[in-house]
Parts: C-alpha cells; sequence; structure tokens
C-alpha cells in the first residue's frame, strides 16, 4: 500500500488543524515530511532498513576525536557502513575528488570495501569538496565523516 | 599467547564480562558496537570501540560481513560473540575460518551439528544419550502414528527452533493435524525451515542443565549442573547450583551424558548441554544444546572458582584444556537472579529508558554482572537484561539468605524491573523448599496476581 494524492491532501488538512508545526511519516518504505508553510509536499522511497531508524537521541560518539570543521556551514558526508575507506577507483589512479573538486549529490567521493564487497559512496550534497578526513585504505566506522563539503546555494 | 586483541562482538553486561577477563590477561579489546551502544559502559571500558552500524540489531550485531571485516580493520585476532546475536550462526564462525581470524568457540561444523534440532537428538541417540520419547515427522499420519505411540501430552517443535521459541503443545490427538500444519507454516516463517518433530510433553518436568569446557580433540570435562526452572514462557529468570534434590547419583548420570555427547562431536570451547527431568519418571531427556557462552555462567565459576571466559580464550588460543576433570571442585551453592528492565504488573512488558539511579550490592559471595549506572539509557533495540546478581555461600538456605539481603540492597530508578518479584520468590516456602518444576513460575505469578487484586480492593 502507497499514499495516494487524496491520503495526502488528507493529512495535510489534518495537519493544518492541528497544532503542529510539521509532520513526519514512515510506512512500507515511504517517507512523507510536511511542514507548516513549506509548499509541495515529497514522497521520497527511503531504504527500508537503514534508513527507517527511529533517531530520537542521536548518539554522540564520545570516542571519536574528529577534527573541527575549518569553516562554520559545512556539509558532512559520512560513511553509509563500517569498512575499508578507498579514495580512488583503482590503486594507483587518481582520487575521485580532492579538496577543490566540485561535486553534486551524485559525485561518488570513495568506496567502501566489506569483506570484498565494493560499496561507492555518494557526496549527498551540490557544492565544492573543502576538507578529506578519511585516510585511504583506512578502517572507517559506520557515521563517521569522511569529508566536509561547502554547500552550493 | 597468540591472541592479544580480541574484537568483541556483543554488548551489554556479558560485553564488559568478556572485558574483565581480558583486562586480566593483558588482553587488548575492540568493542564492535551499534550506534546506540557508543556511550555504554562496556564502550568507555574496551580498550577501543568501532561503530559497526546503526541500532537496529539486523544493520549491526547481526552483521557478519561488518563484524569480520571490523575484526580485521583493526587487526584483532580473534572474535568473542558472547550469547544471543551471532554466537551461534554457522555463517559468523564460518567466515571466521576462512579468513583466519580466531572465533572463540565452537567450530562451523559443530555449531551446525547442535544447531539443527534434529540432527542434535540423533547425536545424542548416537552417543547413547536418552532423548524424550518421539521423532521426526513429515506427514500428518506419520505424525499421528508417532503420537498414538508417545501418547498425549505432546510437544510440536520446530527443526530450526530452540530456547523455546517454535513449540506447540498439544492435549488431544485430535488436534495434533492442525496444530503440525501451524507449528510446520510459523516455523518455516520465522526459521526459515518449516520441518517439525514431535516428543514426549514433560508435565513435571525440571530443566537441569551441564556446562562443558571442551579442548576440540575429543577431551571434555564438566563444571556441574545448574537448575534453571524457573522460568517464564521459556526465559530463565533464576538459576541455581546444585540442582537441588537431586541424588549423588543422578548428578553423576547427568553430567556424565552430556560429557559423552560433547565427547563425541570432539567440541571445542563452553558450551551447555540442556536436559529435561522427568520427575514422576525419574528419568532425564536430552532437550538441546547451547553452542556458546551462558548468561547463568557465573553460578558455576562461582562454585568452581573456574573463569570460563579464560578458558575459552585458552582453548581458541591452543592451549588446550588446561583443567582435568578431578581438578573441578564444587563447593557451596550459587543463584542468580537476572533483573530485567520489565514490568511484572504489565505482563513482563520491556520498560526502556533512562536509568536515574542505580546502586548495586556488594560484599562477600556476592557478583553483580552489569552495564548499568547512574544515567545509564537502556535502549528499546535489544533485551532487557540490566543486571545479573550472583550470590555464592556455603549451603542453600544459607545462599537464599544473601540473595534477599542483596536483592533489598539493590536500588533502581527511572524504568520498572523485576526486583519486587524476586524478592518475591525468595521468600516463597514452595521456592524455599527447592526442586520447583517449570510449571511453578506460571503458578506463582497467578497466585501473586490475585493476591494483589485481592488488596487492592480490600
Amino acid at each position: 500500500m502507497t499514499l495516494s494524492a487524496k491520503d495526502v491532501a488528507d493529512i495535510m488538512r489534518l495537519l493544518e488543524q492541528s497544532s503542529f508545526d510539521n509532520l513526519s511519516l514512515e510506512m512500507n518504505g515511504v517517507k512523507l515530511n510536511l511542514q507548516r508553510g513549506s509548499a509541495v509536499p515529497v514522497q521520497q522511497p527511503t531504504v527500508p532498513s537503514a534508513a527507517a531508524e527511529p533517531q530520537a537521541q542521536p548518539a554522540h560518539p564520545v570516542q571519536r576525536k574528529v577534527k573541527s570543521p575549518t569553516e562554520p556551514g559545512l556539509a558532512e558526508v559520512a560513511s553509509p557502513l563500517l569498512g575499508i575507506f578507498y579514495r580512488a577507483p583503482k590503486p594507483g589512479e587518481p582520487p575521485f575528488v580532492e579538496v577543490g573538486s566540485k561535486v553534486t549529490e551524485d559525485t561518488v567521493v570513495g568506496i567502501i570495501e566489506v569483506m570484498k564487497l565494493m560499496n561507492s559512496v555518494c557526496a549527498g550534497v551540490k557544492g565544492e569538496v573543502v576538507e578529506i578526513l578519511a585516510e585511504n585504505e583506512a578502517l572507517v566506522e559506520f557515521d563517521e565523516i569522511l569529508l566536509r563539503v561547502r554547500p552550493e546555494a | 599467547m597468540a591472541i592479544r586483541r580480541i574484537l568483541i562482538a556483543n554488548r551489554g553486561e556479558i560485553a564488559i564480562r568478556v572485558i574483565r577477563t581480558c583486562k586480566a590477561l593483558g588482553i587488548e579489546t575492540v568493542l564492535a558496537a551499534s550506534a546506540a551502544d557508543l556511550e555504554s559502559l562496556p564502550a568507555r571500558l574496551a580498550d577501543r570501540t568501532v561503530c559497526i552500524g546503526p541500532p537496529r540489531p539486523a544493520d549491526s550485531y547481526l552483521k557478519v560481513d561488518a563484524i569480520v571485516q571490523a575484526a580485521l580493520g583493526v587487526k584483532a585476532d580473534a572474535i568473542h560473540p558472547g550469547y544471543g546475536f551471532l554466537s551461534e550462526r554457522t555463517a559468523l564462525a564460518r567466515l571466521c575460518e576462512e579468513v583466519g581470524v580466531i572465533f572463540i568457540g565452537p567450530s562451523s561444523v559443530q555449531i551446525e551439528a547442535v544447531g539443527d534440532k534434529l540432527r542434535a537428538r540423533a547425536e545424542a541417540e548416537l552417543a547413547g544419550v536418552p532423548t524424550a520419547p518421539g521423532g521426526a515427522v513429515d506427514t500428518v499420519s506419520e505424525a499421528l502414528a508417532v503420537g498414538r505411540k508417545i501418547g498425549p501430552p505432546l510437544l510440536v517443535k520446530a527443526v530450526g527452533g530452540g530456547g523455546g521459541r517454535g513449540m506447540k503443545r498439544v492435549d488431544r490427538l485430535e488436534d495434533l493435524p492442525a496444530a503440525m500444519d501451524m507449528a510446520a507454516a510459523e516455523a518455516g516463517a520465522a526459521f526459515g525451515d518449516a520441518r517439525v518433530y514431535l516428543e514426549r510433553f514433560v508435565t513435571h518436568g525440571r530443566h537441569v542443565e551441564v556446562q562443558i569446557l571442551g579442548d576440540g580433540e575429543g577431551r571434555v570435562v564438566h563444571l556441574g549442573e545448574r537448575d534453571c526452572s524457573v522460568q517464564r514462557r521459556y526465559q530463565k529468570l533464576i538459576e541455581e547450583t546444585p540442582a537441588p534434590g537431586l541424588s549423588v547419583d543422578f548428578r553423576a548420570r547427568i553430567h556424565n551424558a552430556a560429557v559423552q555427547f560433547t565427547e563425541r562431536l570432539s567440541y571445542r570451547s563452553a558450551g551447555t548441554v540442556e536436559f529435561l527431568v522427568d520427575l514422576e519418571r525419574g528419568v532425564f531427556y536430552f532437550l538441546e544444546m547451547n553452542a556458546r557462552i551462558q548468561v547463568e555462567h557465573p553460578i558455576s565459576e562461582a562454585v568452581t572458582g573456574v573463569d570460563v571466559v579464560s578458558e575459552q580464550i585458552a582453548i581458541a588460543d591452543g592451549s588446550g584444556l588446561r583443567l582435568r576433570q578431578e581438578d573441578v571442585r564444587a563447593r557451596g551453592c550459587a543463584v542468580e537472579c537476572r533483573i530485567n528492565a520489565e514490568d511484572p504488573a504489565r505482563d513482563f512488558h520491556p520498560s526502556p529508558g533512562t536509568v536515574r539511579t542505580a546502586e548495586w550490592p556488594s560484599g562477600d559471595g556476592v557478583r553483580v554482572d552489569t552495564h548499568i549506572f547512574s544515567g545509564a539509557r537502556i535502549p528499546p533495540f535489544y533485551d532487557s537484561l540490566m543486571a545479573k546478581i550472583i550470590v555464592h555461600a556455603a549451603d542453600r538456605p544459607a545462599a537464599l539468605k544473601r540473595m534477599r539481603h542483596a536483592l533489598a540492597a539493590t536500588r533502581i530508578e527511572g524504568v520498572a524491573t523485576n526486583l519486587a518479584f524476586h524478592l518475591d520468590v525468595m521468600a516463597d516456602p514452595e521456592f524455599q523448599a527447592g526442586g520447583v518444576d517449570t510449571s511453578y513460575l506460571p503458578r506463582f505469578l497467578e497466585s501473586r496476581r490475585l493476591m494483589q487484586e485481592a488488596r487492592a480492593h480490600g
């Protein structure tokens, strides 16, 4: 079952009449985020496993020493899983990105290997790479910051 | 010693239990933790913590690839799986064997042999260990034939089940076909294996298990038995050793059966062979084997003085069995109460949240295995075990008295717990008399409920 346009309209009406400013609803892999005053609601497919995490209280990894950002307002590209980080498609080839590279949401910025399985990591944001934190061929943890991007307005 | 660094693929009190022994042995520990556990006590105690994935177990603690990749990435020599999660998954043990990381536990072949309940039953028969009357049934007509031979009540069990999961009780033979269909369908959905088998249901049974250690070369020693009959829906709540009221001869026979069973498998590492003691018939039957360290191992440690985790590590490291059977002597009586974040008033519903206050007992003969401190968070993703309170004394009455004092000295605020329930059981004359069977706890809870209702109305 998925949400029909009428369902969304009904939910919007309910939000309008309520005392809340935003509503986020997740069902059967569909994520609906509504905000009072915003234009059109977006229905975006989500990965049913990892993305559907109830993260009411985000963990603060006390032990991770993370280099603080060189400037404010930078977007972080975090590792989606634990594995070995590779900056280039193959040894000896130029890295996917360098500091100064322009990226879009879909730009591959690295590969994470988990037991011989290669997973490419996308920037997820449009802008310019400002810092690269993860080292080539090093173990990166889940949610570890790989690089920082100055988002383009 | 070749093992210098161990990756702990678990959380909670058992992660701390493993860290404690590693520290004593001078072995470095790396905790593989989910994002929900990065500030947990084991994460603070381990030499290093790596985040393996999001909170949900399927995305972190159950990911074989992530665990083994983490072990390789931090250059750990070995993985300790604890209990639950991946501890009895053939896939983890096998991948470790393939990439050359030591799995602190049995071989993948041994896990497979005892994980399939029907195969374990066959292994028991081959080892000359008694099994409950019953057997494999593929069709309803076969089931009816076997059922008629044994006579009701019967248990329909899932081959892929275990620990009480995938079982159906049948009191009348005419209900057997429907129960079998349902059990097969449920087992197929839950365990990916629709095979079922039949066994006699023992009305007055006690759950008695034997702790063993095997060197993997055919030599096995046992650390005595544990009585875990105080269960609710097959979940153990109180365990004790020795099992009350069993004759010296009966105990020796049950110990030998466990040793025979595991010797035949050339079992490696720590394991537990579970038996059902049929009080009416004065016999015992093989139930299943748990190929891992168990929650209740500390009571065996208390009476024997053997550090089970230390022996696991030594065996995994190739040092073999450092104990001979004659070196193992059980002294006195030990009892364990599992303190869970669950509310007995609401049918033992889990009660996660933030623990405002946690004060644990201490003193002679008192041991507390816990990861809970004042301010600790109990995430909703995992089981509700908060602590194990273990007492040891010269005899059972002294141990129960010590347990009452220990429970009374425990203070937990912020989440609902079963602490008061444990105090009530300790004060119950039937439990104090010793030797209760598995039907005891449901009866006790029902009478406790009626009493509380009467009090509320009175």
